[in-house]
């Protein structure tokens, strides 16, 4: 790796472990010291490096300055409350007595509880989300503006309010006990669902950047998986869930990033590995008796994996779905369940079933009208199409539905 | 929106169907629901298993099951949201339960917690 591609790579891997473990270490209401030592020492690094060339251990060089410009930090800050606080002085000492721990364990240690920390109650999911990817995964301001389709500024002000909250409310740096993690786990999974959707999901241009999304919420997952507290069963769905739809991301998006349908996806294009992966992980999510959204997904997700269209196939994808929409409704949910339903019984009942559906400012929703009308009524198939075409927002999605119409 | 209580009454509950049959009317009615809960209009429900079943009387004796003197029993039972009882009705009409002969579907709105019901 050369200098200009090891610097960006360690800065995403390494910025985010010194800041999980410097806000663990000196609590949530410094976390933008956390933050501002870990950039001082990629600026030290880019200085020293330029001219001194790279250090034979980067990493354990990183830590090092870190921990030296923690500790001058402390001491700075010591001067200051040894002044106006003195009743506080001697918890201050005891802390720098405390040695910076960078050890494996307790860098994972740390990650895991921030986040756990970010996703709390008090923080909203869009700043949930933000965050992690800001402090979890080291993404910067900018990259996070691009995935968001936004602006850095609004980034910018999204966060510190956030940060604010997490500082103000003193959201201590732990992981729940046993009692209460069912829930907090929950609003965990929920961002690392959110997190990966933004890169699976997202109309960003910019591929490399979507994947990343992708690795970090998985990488989050496996810390969860990898830590006994946390390793659940909703934990292992998710994470199934995130490796069945990794395993299509290259068969997805086309050379000139168009998304490529489901139908007409080059199957040898996807990852085996990791269909391998998901199915292990939805093996272990069936341990014990809950059945969370996220095994439902992962159960249609892995049906996905089967690329011939046998009856089975589409009932047990119907099925799924009709379960999924009891528990929790969301229109895609139900545009797929018609979709599975006439892959079962037949265009003529899944589009009775279809209008009753109502989305009517979804493009989607017309796309799978113009879908089910075609050999039924092409003059509809035709209408539904061009209804469609014209709530599309983005470019790849009007091309699509174009070609539709073209092929009609 | 109201809510609304579908109830599926058994004319008779005690025959026994084939695991076949089961499986059919199983799927038939996840279908069912699942045609609703995909319109945003399902609350909640849940088929009612004979296992366990019993009635309790005025004198306070107990016996086993619901069936007995009376034929009919309540199979289980949905909640809807609807604008209107005419739309929770329409719902009703397509439950799967009312292809067995002399089976019905009871629709009730369900008291609001308003104070006035």
């Amino acid at each position: 790796m050369t200098q200009e591609e090891l610097i960006p790579h360690l800065f995403r891997t390494e910025s985010r472990k010194i800041t999980a473990v410097l806000c663990k270490h000196f609590g949530m209401e410094h976390i933008e010291m956390a933050e501002d030592i870990a950039s001082e020492t990629f600026l030290s690094a880019l200085e020293t490096w330029t001219y001194k060339g790279i250090p034979n251990n980067p990493v354990a060089w990183l830590y090092a300055v870190a921990k030296n410009k923690a500790r001058n930090h402390t001491s700075r800050n010591n001067l200051f409350t040894e002044k106006i606080a003195p009743q506080i002085k001697r918890s201050i000492i005891d802390n720098n007595e405390m040695d910076i721990d960078l050890s494996d364990q307790n860098i994972t240690d740390s990650q895991l509880q921030m986040l756990f920390a970010i996703c709390h109650p008090s923080i909203s999911k869009e700043a949930q989300v933000g965050l992690a990817l800001r402090i979890l995964c080291g993404f910067g301001i900018e990259e996070i503006a691009t995935a968001f389709l936004t602006n850095k500024e609004t980034v910018s002000k999204r966060l510190q309010r956030a940060k604010e909250k997490l500082r103000v409310g003193k959201v201590s740096i732990v992981i729940p006990t046993d009692t209460e993690i069912g829930e907090r786990l929950e609003a965990v999974l929920t961002t690392i669902y959110l997190l990966y959707n933004e890169g699976y999901y997202s109309e960003s241009s910019d591929i490399v950047l979507r994947k990343d999304l992708c690795l970090e919420a998985m990488r989050l997952a496996y810390l969860l998986v990898e830590n006994e507290q946390t390793n659940q069963p909703a934990v292992n769905a998710l994470l199934a869930l995130m490796c069945f739809h990794s395993s299509r991301f290259e068969a997805r998006i086309s050379n000139n990033g168009e998304v490529v349908l489901y139908q007409d996806q080059d199957e040898t294009l996807w990852n085996d590995e990791l269909i391998a992966k998901g199915a292990y992980f939805l093996q272990q999510a069936s341990k014990g008796d809950q059945m969370s959204k996220y095994h439902l997904e992962a159960s249609i997700a892995y049906w996905h994996t089967i690329k011939a269209d046998t009856k089975e196939k589409w009932e047990n994808i119907l099925q799924l779905f009709n379960q999924l929409l009891q528990i929790e409704y969301s229109p895609v949910a139900a545009l797929n369940r018609t979709y599975a339903l006439s892959k079962v019984h037949g265009n003529e009942r899944a589009i009775v079933e279809a209008e009753k559906l109502g989305l009517t400012e979804n493009h989607f929703y017309f796309t799978l009208l113009g879908e089910l009308y075609k050999g039924v009524d092409n003059e509809k198939a035709k209408s539904n199409f061009q209804k469609a075409l014209a709530l599309a927002k983005t470019q790849s999605d009007k091309l699509t539905i174009q070609k539709q119409i073209e092929e009609l | 929106m109201d809510e609304f209580i579908l109830i599926f009454r058994h004319m008779d509950g005690g025959k026994i169907a084939s695991p076949e049959q089961m499986q059919t009317w199983m799927k038939q009615t996840m279908d069912w629901i699942g045609g609703i809960a995909a319109q945003n209009k399902f609350t909640s429900g849940t088929g009612l298993p004979f296992d366990d079943a019993r009635v309790v009387r005025h004198d306070k004796t107990v016996t086993n099951g619901p069936f007995g003197e009376i034929k009919e029993t309540i199979g289980g039972f949905i909640i809807v949201k609807a604008n209107s009882v005419e739309e929770a009705v329409e719902f009703a009409k397509g439950a799967p339960v009312l292809m067995g002969e002399g089976n019905t579907v009871e629709v009730r709105k369900i008291a609001k917690r308003d104070g006035i019901h």
